[in-house]
C-alpha cells in the first residue's frame, strides 16, 4: 500500500479510542481496576503509534501532495448541500493527532495511579477515551461539520469529567458552568455554518477557503467573528473564560489533558483551521489580536493572586492561549501553533505535578500551607522545576522558542501596541509562575502549622465563592418534606476530596512510578521540545511541516538573525523582571499562611485582580437580577399571553364556530335534500352561464 | 288499420326521450322533497335513478356509443344494492316505530 492509501486510514484514529469507550461503558465495571485503565492507556498508545505511521506517510510523499481526504459516507445528501463524513490528513491535522494521542496516552496513564481506589474507576476511562475520540474527530473533520461534531463532544466529555465527582456540589455547579459558558460560543459556531451554506452552499474547508478570498468582506468578517465567538468559548478567552477555573473541580488528570493541552486548544485549531476568513479580514483579526493579548495580559495578573495551586494553573492556560490568540490575530499561525505544543508539554507536566502535590499532600490544594515539598517529592520537583522554566521562557526550554518567537512577531508586525500588552503580561508569567513553585516547593514548611487560613481569602471568583452555592439544612426539614429518607447513607462512598486541608499526621509523600513516568516524560519534552522548530535556517521543522497549510499567507518574522536576537533578549529581559520580583517577595515562603506578600503590597489592587475583576461575581449578578427579571417577564406575559393565548384563542375560535354551525344539521332528510338539490340547480347555472359558453 | 298522416310523418327523436327523462327526473326530485313517507322518498329516488338510464340510452342509440348502455348495467346493480340497504333499513325502523315519517328521524339533530 502505497503512503497515500495509508493516509485514507487516519479514521483508524479516532476509531481506536471510541472502541475503548464504547467497551469500557458497557463492561467496565466488570473489566475492573486497574484493568479498564490499562485498556484505555493501551489504545491510546496503538493510537499514537498509528498516528506517527500517519506522520511517516505524510512526509514520504511531497509537501504539496500531503492533504488526503477520506469519505466514510455522504452524511447529509440535502439537495444542492451536500456534506460528506469525512477525514482531512494533512500536516495541520497529523500535528494536533500526534499531540493528542502522545500528550494524552501519556496522561492516561498517569491517571491510572491517580484514579487508584476511586469506585468510578471504570466510568473515568470511559469518558476519558471518549474525549480522546472526540477531539480527535475534532482535528481530522474535511469540513465545519465534522468538525462541530467533535466540537459538541469534547464539550459533553468536558462536562462529565469536570462533574465527575457528581455528589459534590462545586463539581456539579463546574460542571455546569463549563457546557453553558461553552453553549454561548456554539451558537457562533453554528451562526457561522448557516452563513457559510447561506453564502457558499458548503461547509467544506477547501471549498469555503478558496471562496473567503473573492467573497464579499461583510460576510468575511460576519464569519470569522462568530468562529472567533466559538474560540472564545472552547479557548477560554474574554468574554468566556470564567468557566475554565470552575473546571479545576475535575479530577486532575482531567485539568492535565483536557483543561490544559488539548481541548483547549481546538479554539486555536480552528482559527488555523479557517485562516482564509482571518487572512480576508483584517478587522476580524485586529479583534483576534487583541482580545488574546488582553486575556494574556488579565488572566496573568490574576493568577499572580491565587492560593490554590489548580486555579493558579488554570489562569496561567487562560493566559498562555491569549499568548496564541494573540498570534493567530497576527497571522502568525505556526507560532501560535508551536506555542500550543510546547505549552501541552509544559502545562500538562505543571498539572500533573500538581496533581502529584495534591495527592501527597491529603487533597490540599492550598498554596499557602505546602511549603519545602522539594524534600519530599523530589522527582515531582525537579520535573515542576524544568516546566516552570519552560513557562516562563528562560532559555534553552520550550517557552523560550515558542512564546518569545510571538512576542517578536507582534514588533515585526509593526503592532507596537500589542507587543507592549505581551511583554507585560510576560512578567506577569514570571511572576505567579515563581510564586506558585516557592510557595510549593521552597521556603519555609507550612504545612504544620494548621489550622488553616480562612477559607474566604480562597480568592478565584469561582463558583464556590460565599454565597454562590446556597447551603441547606436538611436537618430542619421533616422526611415528607424532603421527599426522602434523611438518614439514607449510600452504600458507596464516594472519593471525595475534603474542601479543607486536614491536619497532618505525616508528611507529605512522593506519587507511585505509574504517576512519575509521565510527569518526568512530559518534563523532559517541556526541556527539549524547542529543538521541534529552531530559529536557525535549516532547523524550522515545524515551519516547513506547516508550510503547505499556510501557503500564500505570509507570517511576521525576524528580518534579520540578528533583530530576532534582541528581540529575544528584551522578552526574556522582561520575564527576568517578573522572576525576580516573585523570588524576592517569596525566596523564604510565608511569615504565615495568611501573609501573603504580594497581595499585602498591593491592597485594594490585589482584591480586585484576586477575585478575577469580579467579572464571574458581575456575570452572576447580572444573570440574578435583571436575568430572572427578564425570564419571569417572559414567563408571565410573553408565555402566558402571546403564546398560549394565541393557542388558547384558535381552539376558542373553533369551538364558537362549531356552536353557530352545528344547528344546520337538524335532523330533517328532506332538508338535506333540498339543500343537496339546490346545490345541483346552482352547479348546473354555473356550467351553464360560465363553462358551456 | 290505417295509420293517420300526422302519425306518419312522426319521427321519434333523442330530444323526446330527453324530454321525457327531464319530466320524469323532476317527477322524482320533487317527490323526495316533498313526500314525508320514506318508502314514497325511496320510491321517487328510483325514478329518479331509471330517468338517467334512459338519457343513457337516448344518448347511446343517438351517438352509435354502446358505453351508454353499459353503464345503465352498472347503474342497475348500484341502484339493487341501494334497494336491498335501503329497504332493510325501513323494515328496521318500522319495527321500532309505528311509522316511517322521514320528519320524525331527528335523532342525530346537531
Amino acid at each position: 500500500m502505497n503512503a497515500h492509501g495509508l493516509l485514507e486510514l487516519v479514521g483508524i484514529v479516532p476509531l481506536l479510542p471510541l472502541v475503548g469507550a464504547v467497551v469500557l461503558v458497557f463492561f467496565g465495571k466488570r473489566i475492573g481496576e486497574p484493568r479498564a485503565g490499562w485498556i484505555a492507556t493501551g489504545l491510546m498508545g496503538l493510537a499514537f503509534l498509528w498516528s506517527l505511521v500517519m506522520l511517516a506517510a505524510a512526509l514520504s510523499i511531497p509537501p504539496d501532495a500531503r492533504s488526503v481526504s477520506s469519505v466514510l459516507f455522504t452524511w447529509l445528501p440535502a439537495d444542492q448541500l451536500k456534506v460528506d463524513m469525512a477525514f482531512l490528513a494533512d500536516p495541520l491535522s497529523i500535528t494536533w493527532i500526534l499531540l493528542v494521542t502522545g500528550v494524552g496516552m501519556l496522561i492516561h496513564l498517569y491517571a491510572v495511579g491517580y484514579m487508584h481506589g476511586d469506585p468510578g474507576f471504570a466510568r473515568f476511562f470511559a469518558y476519558f477515551n471518549l474525549f480522546a475520540a472526540s477531539m480527535l474527530i475534532l482535528v481530522l473533520g474535511n469540513n465545519y461539520l465534522v468538525t462541530f461534531l467533535g466540537w459538541e463532544g469534547v464539550g459533553l466529555c468536558s462536562y462529565l469529567l469536570i462533574s465527575f465527582w457528581n455528589q459534590r456540589e462545586s463539581a456539579a455547579v463546574g460542571g455546569k458552568k463549563a457546557f453553558i459558558y461553552n453553549r454561548v460560543g456554539d451558537f457562533g459556531f453554528m451562526l457561522a455554518m448557516f452563513l457559510l451554506i447561506a453564502e457558499f452552499g458548503s461547509l467544506d474547508y477547501g471549498i469555503t477557503g478558496k471562496a473567503a478570498g473573492t467573497a464579499a468582506g461583510g460576510v468575511v468578517t460576519a464569519v470569522a467573528l462568530l468562529l472567533f465567538l466559538a474560540v472564545t468559548g472552547k479557548s477560554a478567552q474574554i468574554p468566556l473564560f470564567p468557566w475554565l477555573t470552575d473546571a479545576m473541580e475535575g479530577p486532575t488528570p482531567v485539568s492535565a489533558l483536557i483543561h490544559a493541552a488539548t481541548m483547549v486548544t481546538a479554539g486555536i485549531f480552528l482559527v488555523a483551521r479557517a485562516h482564509p476568513f482571518f487572512e480576508a479580514s483584517p478587522d476580524a483579526a485586529t479583534v483576534v489580536a487583541w482580545i488574546g493579548a488582553i486575556t494574556a495580559l488579565l488572566a496573568g495578573t490574576i493568577a499572580c493572586f491565587q492560593p490554590d495551586i489548580k486555579r493558579a494553573l488554570a489562569y496561567s492556560t487562560i493566559s498562555q492561549l491569549g499568548y496564541m490568540v494573540l498570534a493567530l490575530g497576527l497571522g502568525a499561525y505556526t507560532a501560535a501553533i508551536f506555542l500550543v505544543l510546547m505549552h501541552a508539554f509544559y502545562k500538562g507536566c505543571l498539572f500533573l505535578g500538581a496533581g502529584s502535590v495534591i495527592h501527597g499532600d491529603d487533597e490540599n490544594q492550598d498554596m499557602r500551607v505546602m511549603g519545602r515539598f522539594k524534600s519530599f517529592l523530589p522527582v515531582t520537583a525537579f520535573s515542576m522545576v524544568i516546566a516552570w522554566l519552560a513557562i516562563v521562557g528562560v532559555p534553552p526550554f520550550a517557552g523560550f522558542w515558542a512564546k518569545d518567537g510571538i512576542i517578536e512577531s507582534a514588533y515585526e508586525d509593526g503592532k507596537y501596541g500589542l507587543w507592549a500588552v505581551a511583554v507585560i503580561a510576560a512578567v506577569m508569567t514570571g511572576v505567579y509562575m515563581t510564586r506558585l513553585i516557592y510557595l510549593t516547593f521552597f521556603g519555609n514548611e507550612r504545612f504544620r502549622d494548621l489550622p488553616v487560613p480562612d477559607p474566604l481569602l480562597a480568592v478565584s471568583g469561582g463558583s464556590d465563592d460565599d454565597g454562590a452555592v446556597a447551603v441547606v439544612d436538611i436537618a430542619a426539614y421533616t422526611e415528607a418534606e424532603l421527599g426522602y429518607d434523611p438518614d439514607f447513607a449510600p452504600t458507596v462512598q464516594y472519593h471525595e476530596p475534603p474542601r479543607q486541608p486536614r491536619l497532618h499526621g505525616h508528611d507529605p509523600h512522593e506519587s507511585p512510578k505509574v504517576m512519575l513516568i509521565p510527569m518526568v516524560a512530559l518534563a523532559v519534552l517541556a526541556a527539549f521540545g524547542g529543538l521541534l522548530n529552531l530559529p536557525i535556517q535549516g532547523l524550522e521543522f515545524l515551519d516547513e511541516w506547516l508550510a503547505p497549510v499556510f501557503k500564500g499567507v505570509t507570517q511576521p518574522s525576524p528580518t534579520s538573525f540578528d533583530e530576532g536576537l534582541a528581540l529575544t533578549g528584551v522578552a526574556f529581559f522582561f520575564a527576568a523582571i517578573g522572576i525576580a520580583i516573585a523570588y524576592l517577595l517569596y525566596r523564604r515562603g510565608l511569615k504565615a499562611p495568611e501573609r501573603d506578600p504580594l497581595r499585602d503590597g498591593l491592597g485594594p489592587a490585589a482584591t480586585v485582580a484576586g477575585n478575577a475583576y469580579f467579572y464571574d461575581a458581575g456575570v452572576s449578578a447580572f444573570v440574578d437580577k435583571p436575568g430572572r427579571a427578564g425570564a419571569k417577564f417572559l414567563d408571565e406575559q410573553v408565555d402566558t399571553r402571546v403564546i398560549d393565548g394565541s393557542v388558547n384563542g384558535v381552539a376558542h375560535l373553533i369551538r364558537r364556530a362549531g356552536d353557530g354551525l352545528r344547528h344546520m344539521q337538524d335532523g330533517l332528510v328532506r332538508r338535506y335534500a333540498l339543500g343537496i338539490a339546490l346545490g345541483m340547480v346552482a352547479l348546473l347555472l354555473f356550467f351553464l352561464v360560465y363553462v358551456a359558453r | 288499420m290505417s295509420i293517420s298522416p300526422l302519425v306518419a310523418s312522426l319521427e321519434i327523436t333523442p330530444s323526446y326521450y330527453l324530454v321525457l327523462a327531464a319530466a320524469l327526473f323532476s317527477i322524482g326530485a320533487v317527490g323526495v322533497l316533498v313526500r314525508r313517507n320514506v318508502l314514497v322518498m325511496f320510491m321517487s329516488v328510483e325514478l329518479m335513478l331509471n330517468a338517467v338510464n334512459l338519457t343513457f340510452v337516448a344518448f347511446a342509440k343517438a351517438l352509435n356509443d354502446t358505453a351508454g348502455q353499459v353503464l345503465v348495467f352498472f347503474t342497475l346493480v348500484v341502484a339493487a344494492a341501494e334497494v336491498a340497504v335501503g329497504l332493510a333499513i325501513i323494515v328496521a325502523i318500522f319495527r321500532r316505530r309505528r311509522g316511517a315519517t322521514a320528519d320524525d328521524l331527528t335523532v342525530l339533530k346537531g
